[in-house]
């Protein structure tokens, strides 16, 4: 049986096709994506992101599914943002002044803290907070590949730190809008259960096609104002 | 917390594993994917592939090992050896590779480098350096596997590749590779003292407390091996049963150290 449509939306930067086989393994239907109406055809919605904030959020701009991808975030379908997927749902990064971020949370990405050597790559050992969906069964010890130089502030919708010079953020969650600085699909078994909780949210939580916002509808949360998270 | 990674490196020669891989219970212990997921299974924080082929029509093979391995391991994979253009790296990336370690066409044209990261990003843009000793304290890079001299200086190169974008560079000893004598631990320490991005210590290691030695001693951040892991001498969770025992920060092993 197939799983959940899982859209990962393609918009064009680095290595998406890891994203999309570790979701299909996680049980999803995952395809990469590249037409808005097929972001709003999903049960949930993944945002991945590798390399510079200015550069994913300017290709998200381009790629013509910013729209979509707010709609994503603003409509209450499962939502996962990897690496600088959850930096893009900040307001901005000290990566790229001026860049917007989708504005979901509130505040600044901001560069790794001094005195370590950067980027971070490599494993990291994870700090859950309890009763997170997200990495439910994975309170205990789980180690988690990291690579970045910049990092989510630590906020109310932190789920998950690890230990670089400082906590970092490593997860947030806050409904159905999901985020990992790690990633999943890098990180093995580990991160493979972290997505199959995604799919799992994705096959209970979706609502129907009928309450979704239809094609053309305008957005329901600006792309600079966001909601208090 | 700096933890620090074991990385198996494999050579792959038109699809092929090169070196023999003795793991029991492989279907065919020469296929590059099959052994990726063996690796992630066993622990294994990394894997890299070094595409050793001559013939374009082998390297056309590679991009079909670098597509199987993305939906077969789960860890993050390093492909180098070839890469000669950013049209090189791109499809590479598409296609599941995490990163693209480039060599000799860096140094022939080092902007490479800073096209890859300006496109990809850093995370994504790794240096491999060839580099032979020179003389008391100083190392010269090599191109072209170790055969060709460049007269440009390991250290400096090494600082450059950083200003040019490079997030990582893996930093192979020609003096030390294939010698199972350890790593050229003096040529670690003054590369990562003298540079910010990670450094992975790469040739010459014979045993479990060579990998030590290079984490320890050398500082690196990561430590890369080859055939130690391929014929069985020691095992992902060995190795990380010893860099833990010696004060290392590791990502524990899935499966225990076997009782000796």
């Amino acid at each position: 049986m197939a799983g959940p449509f899982v859209a990962v939306i393609d918009y064009g930067i680095g290595n998406l096709r890891s994203a999309e086989k570790a979701l299909c393994r996680a049980g999803a239907d995952a395809r990469l994506v590249t037409r808005a109406a097929d972001v709003a055809a999903a049960a949930g919605v993944v945002l991945p992101g590798v390399g510079h904030f200015g550069r994913c959020s300017e290709a998200l701009l381009q790629s013509g599914l910013w729209g979509a991808t707010v709609d994503a975030v603003s409509d209450e379908r499962p939502f996962l943002g990897i690496c600088v997927g959850l930096q893009l749902l900040y307001e901005s990064s000290e990566e790229a002044p001026g860049a917007r971020g989708l504005g979901v949370f509130p505040g600044q990405v901001a560069l790794l803290p001094a005195g370590v050597r950067r980027p971070q790559m490599q494993w990291n050992l994870l700090a859950v907070r309890p009763g997170s969906r997200f990495l439910a069964g994975l309170e205990q010890g789980t180690w988690a590949y990291f690579v970045h130089s910049f990092a989510a502030p630590v906020g109310d919708e932190t789920v998950a730190t690890c230990d670089y010079g400082g906590p970092v953020a490593a997860a947030v969650e806050a409904g159905h809008v999901w985020g990992a600085q790690f990633h999943p699909e890098k990180s093995s078994t580990a991160g493979l259960a972290a997505l199959a909780n995604f799919v799992e949210a994705c096959s209970c939580d979706s609502p129907g096609q009928a309450e979704r916002p239809r094609p053309g509808e305008e957005p329901r949360v600006g792309a600079r104002g966001g909601r208090e998270a | 917390m700096r933890v620090v990674r074991v990385i198996p490196c494999l050579d792959v020669d038109a699809g092929r594993v090169v070196k023999g891989v003795r793991f029991a219970g492989l279907r065919d212990a020469g296929d590059p994917v099959e052994l990726a997921a063996r690796y992630d299974a066993e622990g294994a924080d990394e894997i890299v592939f070094y595409d050793i082929t001559a013939s374009a029509e082998g390297r056309e093979t590679m991009f079909e090992v670098v597509s199987r391995t993305a939906e077969e391991a789960f860890i993050p994979l390093t492909v180098g050896g070839g890469v000669r253009t950013l049209d090189d790296a791109r499809r590479l990336l598409r296609l599941g590779a995490d990163k693209v370690s480039v060599n000799s066409a860096a140094v022939a044209r080092p902007e490479l480098v800073t096209e890859i990261s300006g496109t990809f990003g850093a995370q994504c843009t790794v240096v491999g350096m060839d580099v032979r000793r020179s003389g008391p304290g100083t190392w010269e890079v090599y191109t072209h596997g170790g055969r060709v001299a460049t007269g440009i200086d390991a250290l400096g190169w090494a600082t450059r590749c950083e200003q040019l974008g490079a997030g990582e560079l893996v930093l192979n000893s020609m003096d030390r590779d294939g010698t199972r004598l350890g790593y050229d631990l003096e040529l670690c320490r003054r590369v990562v003292e003298a540079t910010g991005i990670p450094v992975v210590a790469s040739g010459g290691v014979g045993s479990v407390a060579h990998l030590v030695e290079g984490a320890v001693a050398g500082l690196a951040d990561a430590v890369l091996a080859a055939s130690i892991f391929h014929y069985g001498e020691v095992t992902i969770a060995e190795a990380k049963a010893a860099l833990a025992a010696a004060g290392v920060a590791v990502r524990p092993s899935v499966t225990a150290a076997p009782a000796r």
